[in-house]
């Protein structure tokens, strides 16, 4: 029975973001991945959890050394679906219009992976730091492929700026 | 009116965790407040990426003292997605019986909690006393109170005796009537009802805008429960039901909790009675292959959430993490506004048990005049508007000396 309710939410999908998406799969039968354009992100992704009513499960970052991949993670918990909608930002220009300044969910996971991959959320109402200290130098991104311990020595912090 | 602010912190006084509060305060009456975290922070994403498929459970299991079994259940679920295999249906169920022996222990920590700090010690006393029911038949089915590592991917590590079963089914029947007793003696309680309902109201719409988890949104009527929505196979077949209550107050949240003690107390049953003989336990996992997964369970507090993405060797290529509490927090902004400072210190307690780190409130005023508040004080200030609740009412507060 699940896997007709399933079949339909992917052909619904389809239906519905048609001119949206790159492409659109569903390896398992529970998981569906989209991949879409950054420029196109906020719309998907609002439109899954206004009118889809997905509930949001977080975003993960991911370097992929072409550039940074988001992954906003969205459960559809009547039809028990996770929907993945990915989107590469390339290392060039790394911003993605924030979708933090619409769905108060998502403006914590924004500041997270601002201050550990470096991408810039555009129009996010209060991009301050979230889980690294005040402290930490800035330009510095841990979560990235290219970060190594040493590169933040205890002469890198900034203790003024955290005000100790 | 002059606004103070109120830091709570960074040593969180109810919750485990560091964390820290700004409580912008007009009077006595709270009008917003600011969250700050990440003195804890400990970079387990990043360090998971340098360990193998099979060493990873046992880091992620350290992420939490408490939800010890829901971070290795959920990051076993996302490989066993990626690899795409299917596990045996005893491996899931006594998966099940470790999560819900887990998820009644954690409740009962947190009842017992909640209890102390509105003066009810003997709540307190009762709850912990029962839970310790529980730890011990943890003890005896896999060989630890807290931190069992009984999972990998593909399956279970240890497998379950008859004497073991024999041994669980005999004392969870032990804990049941205690419980309802508990949970009766709470829910009669005048007092109580005074104290905790219509404090702290976190709406069905913001627990559906915040995407509040677990306990919190199910007390705001949101019914959103993993272990319903995404079963286990092997959990399809159990008779349980989801806990929602409608009010979305502290109290709601306190009687999701206690009424999910007697759920669990079912499961565990139905899936000992239940456990299929002569199955294998795991599936020996090769390779993982490139690809990516998601896992997600309901851990006591909420879904945890995993997410793993594997380029073809022997360890993650990247390892999301998301606890329930991430989502959890934020909703404080939504239900702490126009609370006093002896309700926020309970409200921010009424998402996640543990509250038992006290370290300090500082009051400051722009004058930088600074008064501390210790964790005595705040208990005090707690207690003091439960035993005015309990004057009205025309009773006798306890006797007994609040010094802690």
């Amino acid at each position: 029975m699940s896997n007709k309710k399933n079949e339909k939410v992917m052909k619904d999908l389809k239906k519905k973001l048609k001119n949206k998406i790159i492409d659109i799969a569903q390896p398992r039968e529970k998981r569906i991945y989209i991949r879409v354009e950054p420029e196109k992100t906020p719309e998907v992704v609002e439109y899954l959890f206004y009118k889809y009513q997905c509930k949001l499960c977080t975003a993960t970052g991911i370097d992929m050394r072409e550039g940074i991949e988001i992954i906003y993670h969205l459960a559809k918990e009547d039809k028990n679906m996770v929907i993945n909608v990915k989107t590469l930002i390339p290392y060039s220009k790394l911003e993605i219009e924030s979708i933090g300044k619409k769905i108060k969910a998502f403006r914590w996971i924004e500041r997270e992976i601002n201050e550990m991959l470096g991408v810039t959320f555009i129009g996010h109402p209060d991009m301050r730091r979230l889980i690294l200290a005040d402290s930490f130098p800035e330009g510095k991104y841990p979560l990235r492929k290219s970060f190594k311990n040493s590169d933040v020595t205890d002469e890198d912090y900034d203790y003024e700026r955290s005000g100790i | 009116m002059k606004q103070t602010i109120i830091p709570l912190g960074p040593y969180h006084p109810l919750l485990e965790e560091p964390e820290h509060f700004k409580l912008y305060v007009e009077g006595e009456r709270v009008v917003d407040l600011d969250v700050e975290i990440g003195y804890n922070h400990r970079g387990i994403e990043k360090l998971s990426e340098s360990k193998t498929w099979d060493q990873v459970p046992y880091l992620v299991e350290r992420i939490c003292g408490i939800c010890s079994t829901s971070h290795p259940m959920a990051y076993c679920l996302a490989v066993e997605d990626l690899v795409g295999c299917e596990i045996s249906k005893r491996a899931q169920l006594i998966r099940v019986v470790v999560c819900e022996l887990e998820r009644i222990h954690s409740h009962l920590l947190w009842v017992g909690l909640a209890g102390h700090f509105i003066g009810y010690n003997t709540v307190w006393m009762w709850a912990w006393k029962y839970r310790e029911t529980i730890l011990e038949i943890c003890e005896k089915l896999t060989g630890n109170r807290n931190h069992y590592a009984m999972f990998k991917p593909g399956g279970i590590r240890r497998d379950f005796n008859k004497e073991q079963i024999e041994y669980a089914l005999e004392h969870i029947v032990d804990v049941e009537k205690p419980i309802r007793m508990l949970t009766d003696a709470i829910l009669d309680d005048p007092v109580i009802h005074k104290r905790l309902k219509g404090i702290g109201v976190l709406t069905k719409k913001d627990a559906i805008d915040y995407s509040a988890l677990g306990p919190t949104s199910r007390g705001s009527g949101v019914p959103w429960d993993v272990r319903w929505d995404e079963p286990l196979d092997g959990f399809k077949d159990l008779k349980w039901k989801v806990i929602v209550q409608k009010d979305g107050d502290v109290f709601s949240k306190g009687v999701v909790r206690l009424l999910e003690c007697f759920e669990s107390v079912s499961l565990i049953k139905q899936a000992l009675l239940n456990l299929p003989e002569g199955e294998a336990i795991d599936v020996d996992i090769k390779e993982v292959p490139q690809g990516e997964g998601c896992g997600r369970y309901e851990a006591p507090r909420g879904e945890v959430f995993h997410y793993v993405r594997s380029d073809g060797s022997n360890m993650p290529y990247r390892h999301k993490v998301r606890a329930p509490t991430f989502n959890n927090l934020p909703t404080f902004k939504a239900s702490c506004r126009g609370e006093t400072i002896a309700d926020v210190a309970l409200i921010t307690a009424s998402i996640d048990p543990c509250y038992c780190c006290t370290e300090r409130v500082a009051v400051v005023d722009k004058n930088n005049n600074e008064k501390i508040l210790r964790e005595k004080d705040l208990v005090k200030l707690s207690v003091d508007k439960t035993n005015g609740i309990m004057k009205k009412l025309g009773k006798t507060p306890p006797l007994y000396n609040m010094e802690i």
